[in-house]
């Protein structure tokens, strides 16, 4: 049995052993393929909030595209990053859904100083699947029905979408309608998902979510005033233990493009140019 | 220190060793005893959670049981909700990511009774029922409770799981796990430490307790 076992084990192995060099040869062709003049920066490793995943990826394949580098993307809750960052996570470039979190690393020191940027402004809205009774278009009121069991926000503690909503739901006076039917989502992403599900009824989350290809088409959104809660201005910065600062700086004033910044419109993010106007029709 | 979170943990703890000790001594028994054929299957499936990732399990639980899904729907027919976000849905998540746990050891004990005392139980005209409770319970305790005992240390240290249906809910879903992580990623270090201190002596004391008085049944862990 035993040697049957070892035999196995070392056929997987082996297997292992021979395609594994065919991998890298393909992944390094992929590489070696620069598009445009600018000169090619490697690898950028982007730590981005997951309000961005859709928007993140477009804008990191125009990117590459443009420059010939490659940027590898980890998406999550901006929270867990910061906590990550600080305790050294190899990230170039860190895109944070609050902007507090990257002065408070440049603060520490472990920014590089002075590439804080406020590359956009977040909106919440009120979301449901398609096939859902909630009549979002009621706003925070189709709440107030019992038959709403399970509201998702993020988790307020540390996601800034989170803060958002709860700080919405307070404003408008039916935080302690709903405070008993709330599940948090461990960032937007995951909150959007319980939504989408149908495991929640309804849900805060992010309207660049919302508005991305994958989830447009799957339910209905209802605007919340932006006077209900401050403004989700989102932070971006390099890291000061970047392995790739050039790239990262690169990367950064890539998203200071018009054509980046109009992509984040389309996504349902204000400019922060254009702060003044937002929320009037 | 969050001591609903620690309440909440230790009742869910509590809940799943009694089921396993209900539902893992038959389907130990069945797996020690049967001579079927195919038995190896059973045990294939008795084993999965230790292989399986806990996001697996989590999104069947989420998606596959949730209401756009025939399976969901019956249950919530049945129950009047969902699974996810709920204390009985940790409960079933539970149950089964632990139920190798409890299942292993306890057979791994029921294994090691003498055959030859159960066959004479059979012969003096014991009904089976009866030779299970009267002589291979009794010669198989420490295998029994290790297993109790290990899908309760199990079930206090799950974390994948609930961070994926649980919905974190105080008092419902906010388990200490799910606490620690929610402490730490909002830079809490002070109270991430403490809780974290807790369960690492808890989880101590726990194995030490195990393994100190059970030494029988730890031998008999590691032939499995």
């Amino acid at each position: 049995m035993n040697s049957i076992r070892t035999t196995f084990a070392l056929a997987v192995l082996a297997g292992l052993v021979l395609v594994t060099p065919f991998r890298v040869a393909r992944a390094g062709n992929a590489v070696s393929l620069p598009q445009a003049a600018a000169k090619p920066c490697g690898t950028v490793t982007v730590a981005a909030a997951s309000d961005l995943t859709y928007a993140m990826n477009e804008i990191a394949a125009n990117f590459e595209k443009a420059t010939g580098c490659t940027v590898r993307l980890s998406m999550g809750s901006s929270g867990n990053f910061l906590t990550q960052i600080e305790n050294g996570a190899p990230f170039d470039a860190f895109f944070s859904a609050d902007i507090a979190y990257p002065k408070k690393l440049e603060d520490e020191g472990l920014a590089a100083p002075g590439t804080t940027y406020l590359y956009a402004i977040g909106k919440i809205v009120l979301w449901t699947r398609k096939d859902s009774r909630v009549d979002v278009s009621k706003g925070f009121s189709a709440l107030r029905d019992p038959a709403v069991q399970k509201i998702a926000i993020a988790n307020p503690e540390h996601a800034p979408y989170g803060r958002a909503a709860e700080e919405a739901l307070r404003q408008s006076g039916v935080y302690k309608v709903v405070k008993d039917r709330l599940v948090l989502g461990e960032n937007i992403s995951q909150t959007a998902e319980f939504v989408e599900s149908g495991n929640a009824d309804a849900g805060i989350v992010a309207l660049s979510l919302v508005l991305s290809p994958a989830m447009k088409d799957k339910g209905r959104a209802w605007n919340i005033p932006e006077n209900l809660y401050t403004p989700i201005q989102q932070g971006a910065v390099v890291v000061r233990a970047a392995a790739n600062p050039q790239g990262a700086l690169q990367f950064l004033n890539y998203i200071k493009m018009p054509a980046t910044a109009a992509l984040l419109e389309r996504y349902g993010f204000v400019l922060p140019g254009k702060v003044s106007t937002a929320g009037k029709p | 220190m969050n001591w609903q979170a620690i309440a909440l943990s230790l009742k869910l703890a509590v809940c799943v060793a009694g089921i396993l000790l209900a539902v893992g001594l038959p389907i130990a028994y069945w797996v020690t005893f049967s001579r079927w054929r195919w038995k190896f299957l059973v045990e294939a499936i008795v084993a999965l959670p230790l292989v399986l990732p806990p996001t697996v399990l989590g999104y069947y639980i989420l998606v596959g049981l949730g209401p756009r899904h025939f399976a969901g729907r019956v249950w919530q027919a049945w129950f009047g909700h969902t699974l996810p976000f709920t204390f009985s849905g940790l409960l079933v998540a539970s149950v089964l990511y632990s139920l190798p746990f409890a299942v292993q050891p306890i057979s791994a004990g029921f294994e090691g009774v003498d055959r030859r005392l159960i066959e004479a139980s059979w012969t003096l005209g014991a009904s089976r029922l009866a030779t299970f409770f009267r002589v291979i319970l009794p010669l198989s305790t420490a295998g029994a409770v290790t297993g109790i005992v290990l899908s309760f240390a199990h079930t206090i240290g799950e974390f994948g799981v609930v961070l994926m249906v649980g919905g974190n809910i105080p008092g419902v879903t906010r388990t200490v796990s799910i606490d620690i992580y929610d402490q730490v990623q909002a830079a809490n270090y002070d109270v991430a430490n403490r809780t974290a201190l807790v369960l690492l002596l808890f989880s101590f004391v726990v194995l030490t307790a195990i393994y100190g008085t059970n030494r029988r049944a730890l031998s008999l862990w590691r032939r499995s």
